[in-house]
């Protein structure tokens, strides 16, 4: 008879090391095939590089947005796309949801002893997304260099935590639509046009935005805290209204906020997957 | 150990019902109650090797889900290794194995390797254990020459024993195969078996197992639990259930000369095609074996070609099913 003592937790790695480990192995096999990644990576470089054109072509034929200069609205641009790109290379696969679930890889992931979301992140990591964060860490460097900031400790701050909070941000809004798809198999369109219309709005300047809109994507979704709302504090300019600058110190709530509601909905999206089956 | 303890499943009034809504014509939608699983109870000791076997549709992959913790029971009990499956999922999960032999848990475009790598990440096994599990995986499933092969461009039959050794990286105390020979090659499907019942023999795996193959459930079970519309209609040894469903094999054999109906001692001539150029006998395989019933027919007339079939799960469930009406 064979014992029947499980196998003692003690002795496992740590989950760090198991991460980091999934990680590496997942990173490891990407570079494996050279040329299709650098064909994916160059790929995710120029997507993000006709988004970028398409507001170059805006804002060029509007001297000012929302009150910002053609330079200001693109240092807006500049640091949430960086954030976006950032929450990108590590949540994007969570619109991919539906596709599991009708594959039956859902199935897969929920007889592992990890969490869904974390083997999602890991075991799924792609890493040619990395052109597209590149890309937008490259924007941001520019725009820095064109737009006049007077570069104090606060601006410095700000510059720092804003793409970091922004991508905290966009990332929460990945798995919030996530976990929307667990009810709306067939709805990836309608999630992606949620976090891609938010991320949209929050490449803009809040004050081009409509004020109902303006509120939505402050208070419920508060993509302007991505970039627009801290760069008024660094640009020294007064918000409009609904949106005094002050709420440029902020992004870390609306980060918990947003994560808060990103876990609530995702639970609830993976326990009505359970009890409805696939 | 106590013997509660020695449960690893157990099943109390098991139910889960889905609702199905339909369009009846026009507009109007009617909502209708599917019991998939309707009140099973069983339990299942370490070490036991079990055949889980029914119609399509029966409630078997239900049945599974709930084991697993993919799905919630809408009614009942169930235990898995002691634990409550689905909110204790991600624990249960490191005592369990499961292959789904319809999806996959492999990494499409990686090298199959690398997916017993991965794997045992994520049970967060150290190199020093998983490694040594990893070869002798490797070598019971004689994976070695496919390794370095992308999983998608692998054969059925290769990738399925990829999935198995893939189940198996964490030492499992209960492994759950649904369907793993389907679509399997005669040689694949004993390779495997013979790996399972070595594996079984080591490690002292229990096994629950569905299949629509009986030479399957021959060869690896000793009990077999028979479902039908989301009930157990069967629960015992295989023997026991030959006792009540004749289990009866027939053999098919193309002869070189039509011939008039053939009478062999050991088996039942049950019908002739092709102007009698094709026979069929019936035999029971714990009385008789295939070679006897073909050398008997030999003797009479000359065998071109044969072909063995075996009794099939839906008439099985049939008979159990008839019976059970008439008593």
């Amino acid at each position: 008879m064979a014992e029947l003592v499980s196998p003692p937790t003690t002795d496992l790695v740590t989950k760090r090391e198991s991460y980091a480990i999934l990680l590496a192995s997942r990173l490891r096999a990407q570079m494996t095939y050279r040329s299709s990644f650098w064909i994916n990576t160059v790929n995710s470089f120029f997507t993000g590089v006709l988004e970028f054109v398409e507001t170059y072509v805006l804002l060029t034929n509007t001297p000012t947005l929302g009150g910002l200069n053609f330079a200001q609205a693109s240092l807006v641009f500049g640091l949430a796309n960086l954030g976006w790109s950032i929450a990108d290379l590590i949540f994007g696969q969570t619109d991919t949801i539906p596709r599991y679930i009708r594959e039956g890889k859902l199935e897969a992931f929920l007889i592992r002893p990890m969490p869904l979301l974390a083997q999602m992140i890991t075991a799924d990591f792609q890493l040619r997304r990395v052109g597209r964060a590149f890309l937008g860490l490259l924007i941001a460097v520019i725009v820095l260099f064109w737009v006049h900031l007077d570069f104090n400790a606060a601006t410095i701050y700000l510059l720092i935590t804003t793409p970091l909070y922004g991508a905290a941000i966009y990332g929460a809004l990945f798995v919030l639509a996530g976990g929307l798809q667990f009810w709306i198999v067939d709805g990836s369109e309608f999630t992606n046009s949620f976090v891609y219309g938010g991320s949209y709005a929050g490449h803009l300047p809040g004050s081009a935005l409509l004020l109902p809109l303006r509120v939505l994507f402050t208070f419920v979704f508060p993509v302007t805290a991505t970039a627009y709302v801290p760069c008024l504090i660094m640009l020294g300019m007064d918000g409009p209204s609904w949106l005094p600058a002050w709420l440029g110190w902020l992004p870390p709530v609306f980060a918990g906020w947003t994560w808060l509601l990103a876990a609530v909905v995702w639970r609830r999206g993976v326990r009505h997957y359970t009890g409805a089956g696939g | 150990m106590l013997t509660m303890s020695d449960a690893i499943i157990e099943l109390d009034e098991l139910r889960r019902t889905f609702i199905v809504r339909a369009r009846t014509g026009g507009l109007r939608r009617v909502a209708r109650e599917v019991h998939a699983v309707d009140g099973i109870s069983a339990r299942i000791d370490a070490g036991e090797a079990v055949g889980y076997i029914g119609a399509n549709g029966a409630g078997k992959s239900t049945t599974i889900k709930m084991l697993t913790g993919i799905l919630v029971p809408s009614g009942g009990r169930v235990r898995t290794c002691g634990y409550e499956p689905v909110p204790q999922r991600r624990t249960l999960a490191r005592e369990i194995g499961v292959v789904f032999g319809q999806r996959s848990q492999l990494w499409w475009d990686l090298p199959l390797r690398e997916s017993f790598d991965i794997l045992a990440a994520i049970h967060r096994l150290p190199a020093a254990r998983a490694r040594p599990r990893i070869e002798q995986l490797i070598e019971g499933l004689e994976l070695q020459a496919f390794l370095s092969t992308p999983v998608r461009q692998l054969s059925l039959g290769e990738r399925m024993r990829g999935e198995v050794a893939a189940a198996l990286v964490h030492r499992p105390r209960l492994l759950i195969l649904d369907e793993p020979t389907i679509g399997l090659d005669m040689i694949s499907k004993e390779r495997l078996r013979q790996f399972l019942i070595t594996e079984r023999a080591e490690e002292g795996t229990t096994l629950l197992l569905t299949t629509h193959d009986m030479s399957d459930i021959e060869r690896l079970c000793e009990r077999v639990l028979v479902v039908d519309h989301g009930k157990l209609a069967y629960d015992g040894t295989l023997r026991g259930l030959s006792r009540r469903v004749a289990l009866q094999r027939v053999l098919v054999v193309d002869l070189a000369e039509p011939q008039p109906g053939l009478e062999v001692p050991s088996a039942v001539n049950v019908g002739t095609e092709l102007n009698g150029a094709r026979q069929s006998f019936s035999f029971a395989p714990d009385q008789t074996t295939a070679a006897m019933v073909l050398a008997e027919v030999s003797a009479v007339a000359e065998v071109r070609d044969l072909t063995l079939t075996e009794p099939a799960i839906e008439d099985i469930v049939r008979t159990l099913y008839h019976q059970s009406i008439e008593s």
